[in-house]
């Protein structure tokens, strides 16, 4: 299948081709990904594409998918607005 | 294994100044990294670049770190967009001290050529008209203040530093100098012992810690500054909206989120970045003050990262007292990546002995033997 048209990230629209060249730069973690590619960085926070990049990553690699760590988790949990959280402060 | 020069840190002063020595002709250069690309305090931060500052030094820095973004893609001959936005940074003055601080500010910006200008409540309100009108008393503009993305702008330095035959290594963490005679002799690390001519320190949050390998005393430290993004939206904001008395810098990036940060007051010092629920509350409030509408916002992520602060808030771009071929540019007070591009060049034009572009006696480590010399810059969140 095109390269091309394998979506990777949904949130960010990011292809397995987008994803191929970088790791062939050299960027090689998901870490490294993210802040080029935006992977994970969209509504979903990487619980849709942070396994998919995480196998991608070994089997493009070399690696055990065991060897390829998996990214960094930071809140929220879910997206909550702001004023939610301002209006329940400052009670 | 030998290097002629070994800089320690892969952030945005690490990449500037590759670049810039290799630029000079400087061959056998090793950047060392203990983490992933821009895993420090260049990929933790805002995203922002002003002049506005209130420190000649910050001012002229930033107004020649401007010129060089305005045409770095094309200088730097990256293959992808650094997402320069020019459409100003709006700060806010909430108190009268505040107002009489920024006329004096507003003036040394002009005198030194950045275009800044004073503007009253209804002017702001025509930039930003989500703004509460009765959250700030007046504010100052600056319109070619704005954004750029800290992880492209990264990449084309890191680019352009490979392309001249610069070597990075990243996940190797330096262990140990060894000093004689006054000079740095070998550089440790977990994987290699190198010799090296000439040691650079751009180790951002983990300056201090480089300087005691080899006994050389940084008076710098570094502190948890946190920052949120929210989902991205419709084009909303053009500049970055700041108060330094209400605590709070907050941006609409290029992509569409909103990324917005402050400081903890009373912060501990040291390595700690995680995020905390304290700053989700005070957050939140503030921005619901000052701008209502970005309150209906969701918040998708947050995080942490190190300011490496200095006694006056102003880097410290300097040759060690102590050890005769070790370099610094850190304590950078959170503003490292805006003032990166002048931070390279005034480091190569330093070790290469040259005429310095500008004067830099006000950014040697020297200064703080003096107290008299030191000012403090305020315009800092």
């Amino acid at each position: 299948m095109d390269k091309k048209k394998i979506i990777m990230c949904r949130c960010e629209d990011v292809t397995l081709e987008d994803l191929h060249k970088k790791i062939d730069e050299g960027y090689e973690t998901f870490e490294d990904l993210k802040r080029l590619l935006r992977v994970g960085m969209g509504p979903c926070q990487a619980n849709t594409c942070g396994q998919l990049i995480q196998k991608e990553l070994a089997s493009y690699l070399g690696k055990k998918v065991n060897d390829v760590k998996p990214h960094k988790a930071r809140p929220m949990l879910q997206g909550i607005s702001l004023e939610s959280i301002a209006k329940e402060a400052k009670k | 294994m030998k290097k002629h020069v070994i800089i320690v840190g892969a952030g945005i002063s690490g990449v500037s100044i590759a670049y810039h020595l290799a630029k000079k002709g400087v061959k056998d250069i090793l950047v060392i990294d203990q983490g992933y690309f821009t895993n420090g305090a260049t990929g933790r931060c805002g995203a922002g670049i002003r002049q506005q500052w209130a420190t000649k030094m910050n001012c002229l820095m930033a107004k020649k770190s401007m010129e060089f973004f305005e045409t770095a893609e094309k200088t730097l001959d990256y293959d992808g967009s650094i997402e320069l936005k020019q459409e100003g940074y709006l700060i806010l003055a909430t108190t009268k001290d505040e107002e009489e601080q920024f006329k004096k500010n507003v003036k040394l910006q002009n005198e030194l050529g950045i275009p800044s200008k004073v503007l009253n409540k209804e002017e702001a309100l025509n930039i930003v008209p989500h703004l509460n009108p009765n959250a700030f008393l007046s504010a100052t503009f600056c319109h070619t203040d704005g954004h750029l993305n800290p992880f492209k702008m990264t990449e084309a330095f890191y680019k352009a530093s490979l392309a001249l035959g610069v070597q990075f290594h990243f996940f190797e963490t330096v262990k140990d100098l060894t000093v004689e005679d006054q000079l740095v002799k070998k550089v440790i690390t977990d994987k290699e012992i190198y010799e090296t001519d000439i040691l650079i320190n751009a180790a951002g949050g983990y300056a201090k810690e480089i300087g005691e390998l080899a006994g050389v005393d940084i008076p710098v430290y570094s502190e948890n500054h946190e920052i949120l993004a929210t989902e991205p939206v419709e084009k909303l904001q053009g500049p970055m909206v700041m108060s330094f008395s209400k605590n709070i810098y907050c941006q609409q990036v290029p992509h569409g989120a909103f990324l917005m940060g402050r400081s903890t007051p009373n912060q501990t010092k040291g390595h700690d970045i995680s995020s905390s629920w304290q700053f989700l509350d005070e957050m939140s409030q503030t921005v619901c003050d000052i701008m209502p509408l970005i309150g209906k916002l969701n918040i998708v992520r947050q995080w942490g990262g190190s300011y490496n602060m200095s006694p006056d808030h102003q880097p410290i771009i300097s040759k060690a007292i102590e050890v005769n071929n070790f370099y610094m540019a850190c304590g950078f007070s959170g503003h490292g990546f805006m003032l990166a591009p002048m931070t390279g060049l005034l480091m190569s034009e330093l070790v290469l002995g040259l005429k310095p572009s500008m004067d830099i006696e006000s950014l040697s480590i020297e200064r703080f033997n003096n107290q008299e010399a030191v000012h403090i810059e305020k315009s800092v969140v």
